[in-house]
């Protein structure tokens, strides 16, 4: 047991109780959690800053509200609903189309405009926001993935996490969903992580139910080798987040739109370990490098240079 | 720098603890283990009422020496009331009185018996006249038969009384005794009536008024017992069996057919007792020394406090104890609990259910909970109604348990009552939703984590030495705290994540 905490502490993997005592704690202050708790928030922000975000249907956010959304969804065959306090991906509801009265979810499954007014009246009451809050909906653009994925992909849409340490982007995946994930992209609900060389965007192996994998389950293509569009860009809005909201150590949660390129989906200032086993690589050394080198890296460019540089993943 | 900071600050609270802690051994004497035969107890009553602005008078018997205990130390708390203490042959009684008073009042009795080995029971020379029977008409015609029946039935007064405490105790179908014990029969009436009917006999009896003295874990009840005049001393008979032998534990308190306290000019009268051993000759002794070391460390010491504050404390300073462990099982195991403090409170009430009990008591009231939650679920109920739904059930479910298990005999059921409902409501909520998005798997696991972590805190919070510990040195909390601080900038791995992590460790090792 003492072998194996040494064994995980010499590779630098980085615990909850480090992560929160030695980052969250230092470099997160208190009063911006707010900024990247509230999705809303972290839109208007991100727009405000000239970083593409999917584009807001509508929200709502008082009971009487809701009998205002079948006029809302009127203009729109597709669309996502989403808490705007919800965490791990709980409470999103995936419209891809219509067939008469009904929503067609991302399943395929038919649900009734009652049954969606009910979904709404729940996000609003606070069942899926962080401390049981009142919590506000919102409705927004769904993501046309990038057909890069069409084939590592199962219903969901895959999303790219890169770890943002004082600007630094220090580690990053991609969350491949799956059938036993049920199209969500969270690691312990089924999805496949899969880390990505931070120097080239290109993917490495996967990580499946702790499980290492080079192929997706379901579709039975390789995940790994796999370069990932845009990535100079996708860091660089990673980075740029810092300045967005000055959380130290934050996740930058994005999708890669087929027309519209990476779009932020949402911040994260708890961002969970599992990208450590989809990377198979600890945080830990990382971040000191980051923590030491930190004084001598000035403005937007020497970050992403340093970031190419210095976690360039050699193929194991 | 922080670090530093944090060090610094642990290590002098971790010194101030144990250089009290080392005081009160070392110097003091203060003991380290509890003695387990308690020989000395401790005995309070609280009396408080309503005066209305006149004339008041309480009156309270109290306690004498008696053959198995001795007074040893008693004292009393007036509030400006007149005391004065009368006794006669039977009782010793206190009598408080003031001219006018107004508002609620409160007087204290506080007294330390001892128990003492006499073997030789005294003789009491002068016999006691009996009591003239007050029965009269049907009832003392009825007293007649029941005498002439068990007279016939035995040799002595022994064998006599015993017969008739037999009787006493199941009147089913003797009409006689049926009427004399009324429709309500309690155990003091069946008494009354045993000494009225041994009083046409002509033998002495009266009915005596004691405690258990032992540990309560709620109101100590008073008990009722019959003494009978037999062969030149007072014979006491167990009620319950009849037999001419009391438990060791009894002790008497007062004599005869009035009640303990009397009050005139007020109302509202009511009377706590409490029980509970008394800190031994060694802590006592130690106080004394203590009284010329540090004159004024008595005064702010726990032992200051009224005894029922005393037991809440007992209890109280056994949760930081609680919280400790929680944090290593959360922090360092890793055991994913619903709600932070949710098993210490659940622990708090095991200690009244006992541990059996308690672990089916709460998972009967969670399952059933969460069945009706499921229920609920199809309704579609906005968030607050339903957890004031959830609520309500789960009050109307610990009712119905309640009187299930009162109905079975099985008394024990009856303490669901002291659950936390609110903390089992959100407990009911919480499973359904982690059940609902997270699968009935992880919700089940989550749930009986929980319950260990109650059951492992419920353990450690109720181990007598570590209780004992606590009281007698408060100071040690300190040392939790130094703990508690120190596992705030714990940043290793918790146990269960060694497992989640075990992949990257494995592959190029």
């Amino acid at each position: 047991m003492f072998a194996l905490a040494n064994t995980l502490k010499e590779r630098g993997v980085l615990g909850l109780n480090q992560r929160n005592a030695e980052y969250t704690l230092w470099h997160n202050p208190r009063h911006l959690y707010p900024l990247v708790d509230d999705k809303l928030t972290t839109k208007r922000l991100a727009e405000h800053a000239g970083l593409a975000v999917p584009q807001l249907y509508g929200t709502i956010e008082i009971q009487r509200q809701v009998r205002t959304l079948p006029e809302l969804l009127q203009p729109y065959e597709d669309f996502v609903i989403k808490p705007a306090q919800g965490s791990g991906g709980d409470g999103i509801v995936v419209i891809t189309g219509r067939r008469k009265a009904r929503y067609r979810k991302v399943s395929g499954q038919l649900i009734s405009q009652e049954a969606l007014d009910h979904h709404v009246a729940n996000i609003l009451s606070g069942l899926y926001s962080l401390g049981g809050h009142p919590d506000k909906a919102l409705i927004e653009y769904r993501v046309k993935f990038d057909p890069i994925f069409e084939s590592i992909s199962f219903q969901g849409v895959p999303d790219v996490r890169i770890i943002v340490f004082l600007g630094v982007p220090v580690m990053a995946m991609v969350r491949l969903p799956t059938k036993m994930s049920d199209g969500k992209a969270n690691l312990h609900q089924g999805a496949i992580g899969v880390g990505i060389d931070l120097a080239t965007g290109k993917t490495l192996s996967g990580v499946w139910n702790n499980e290492i994998v080079i192929e997706h389950p379901d579709t039975e293509h390789p995940v790994q080798g796999v370069q990932i569009p845009w990535w100079d860009l996708l860091l660089n809005i990673a980075a740029r987040s810092y300045e967005l909201t000055g959380l130290g150590y934050q996740g930058v949660d994005m999708v890669l739109d087929r027309d519209q390129g990476p779009l932020i989906l949402e911040l994260n200032a708890r961002p969970g370990l599992n990208i450590q086993i989809a990377n198979q690589a600890g945080l830990y050394p990382r971040l000191k490098l980051v923590e030491q080198c930190h004084s001598e890296l000035s403005g937007l460019e020497a970050r992403l240079a340093f970031a190419k540089e210095r976690f360039h993943c050699p193929p194991t | 720098m922080s670090k530093r900071h944090l060090y610094v600050l642990v290590t002098m609270l971790c010194a101030l603890s144990l250089g009290a802690f080392a005081y009160k051994t070392l110097i003091l004497k203060f003991p380290l283990i509890a003695e387990t035969q308690a020989s000395l107890w401790d005995i309070e009553v609280h009396i408080s009422f309503h005066a209305k602005n006149k004339p008041v008078k309480v009156s309270l018997f109290l306690p004498k020496n008696t053959r198995r205990y001795a007074i040893v130390d008693e004292n009393f708390i007036s509030h400006g009331f007149g005391l004065s203490t009368l006794k006669d042959n039977q009782n010793r009684q206190a009598i408080w009185s003031k001219r006018r008073a107004k508002g609620k009042q409160s007087l204290y009795y506080r007294g330390t018996v001892h128990r003492i080995e006499v073997t030789e029971p005294p003789a009491d020379k002068s016999a006691p006249q009996s009591e003239t029977s007050t029965l009269t008409g049907a009832k003392l015609e009825a007293a007649k038969a029941v005498l002439n029946e068990i007279v016939d039935r035995s040799a002595d007064t022994s064998s006599l009384v015993s017969e008739l405490t037999g009787r006493l105790r199941r009147p089913d179908r003797d009409q006689n005794l049926l009427l004399l014990l009324g429709k309500k029969s309690t155990a003091e009436k069946t008494l009354h009536v045993a000494a009225e009917i041994l009083a046409l006999a002509r033998i002495p009896a009266r009915i005596v008024h004691g405690v258990r003295l032992q540990s309560h874990s709620g109101q100590p009840q008073f008990v009722h017992w019959l003494q009978v005049f037999d062969g030149g001393l007072w014979k006491s008979y167990d009620p319950e069996t009849g037999n001419p032998k009391l438990p060791d534990d009894y002790f008497t308190w007062w004599r005869g057919a009035e009640p303990v306290t009397e009050l005139t000019g007020g109302s509202g009268l009511d009377m706590t007792v409490s029980i509970a051993p008394n800190q031994e000759e060694a802590i006592e002794a130690a106080m004394l020394q203590s009284q010329f070391a540090a004159p004024k460390f008595l005064e702010f010491s726990l032992f200051a406090l009224p005894l029922d504050k005393q037991a809440v404390y007992r209890v109280l300073l056994m949760v930081p104890l609680g919280a400790f462990l929680l944090l290593i099982l959360r922090n360092v195991i890793g055991i994913k609990t619903f709600g932070t403090f949710m098993p210490i409170l659940i622990a708090l009430a095991f200690r009244e259910t006992q541990l059996l009990w308690g672990i089916i008591l709460f998972s009967l009231v969670v399952a059933l909970g969460l069945s009706m939650r499921f229920y609920l679920e199809h309704l579609k109920l906005l968030l607050v109604p339903r957890l004031a739904a959830i609520l309500i059930i789960v009050v109307l479910l610990m009712a119905i348990l309640s009187i299930i298990s009162h109905k079975l005999g099985l008394e024990r059921g009856l303490s669901v009552a002291l659950f936390p409902m609110v903390i089992l409501t959100m407990t009911i909520e919480r499973m359904c939703i982690v059940w609902e998005e997270r699968g009935a798997q992880e919700s089940i696991q989550q749930g009986l984590g929980s319950l260990t972590v109650a059951v492992l805190t419920y353990v450690a919070m109720t181990l007598p030495h570590v209780e004992h510990l606590l009281f007698v040195f408060p100071e040690l909390l300190l040392l939790l705290l130094a703990g508690t601080l120190l596992l705030g900038r714990y940043s290793g791995f918790r146990l269960l994540e060694l497992r989640r992590f075990k992949a990257l460790a494995q592959d190029s090792g």
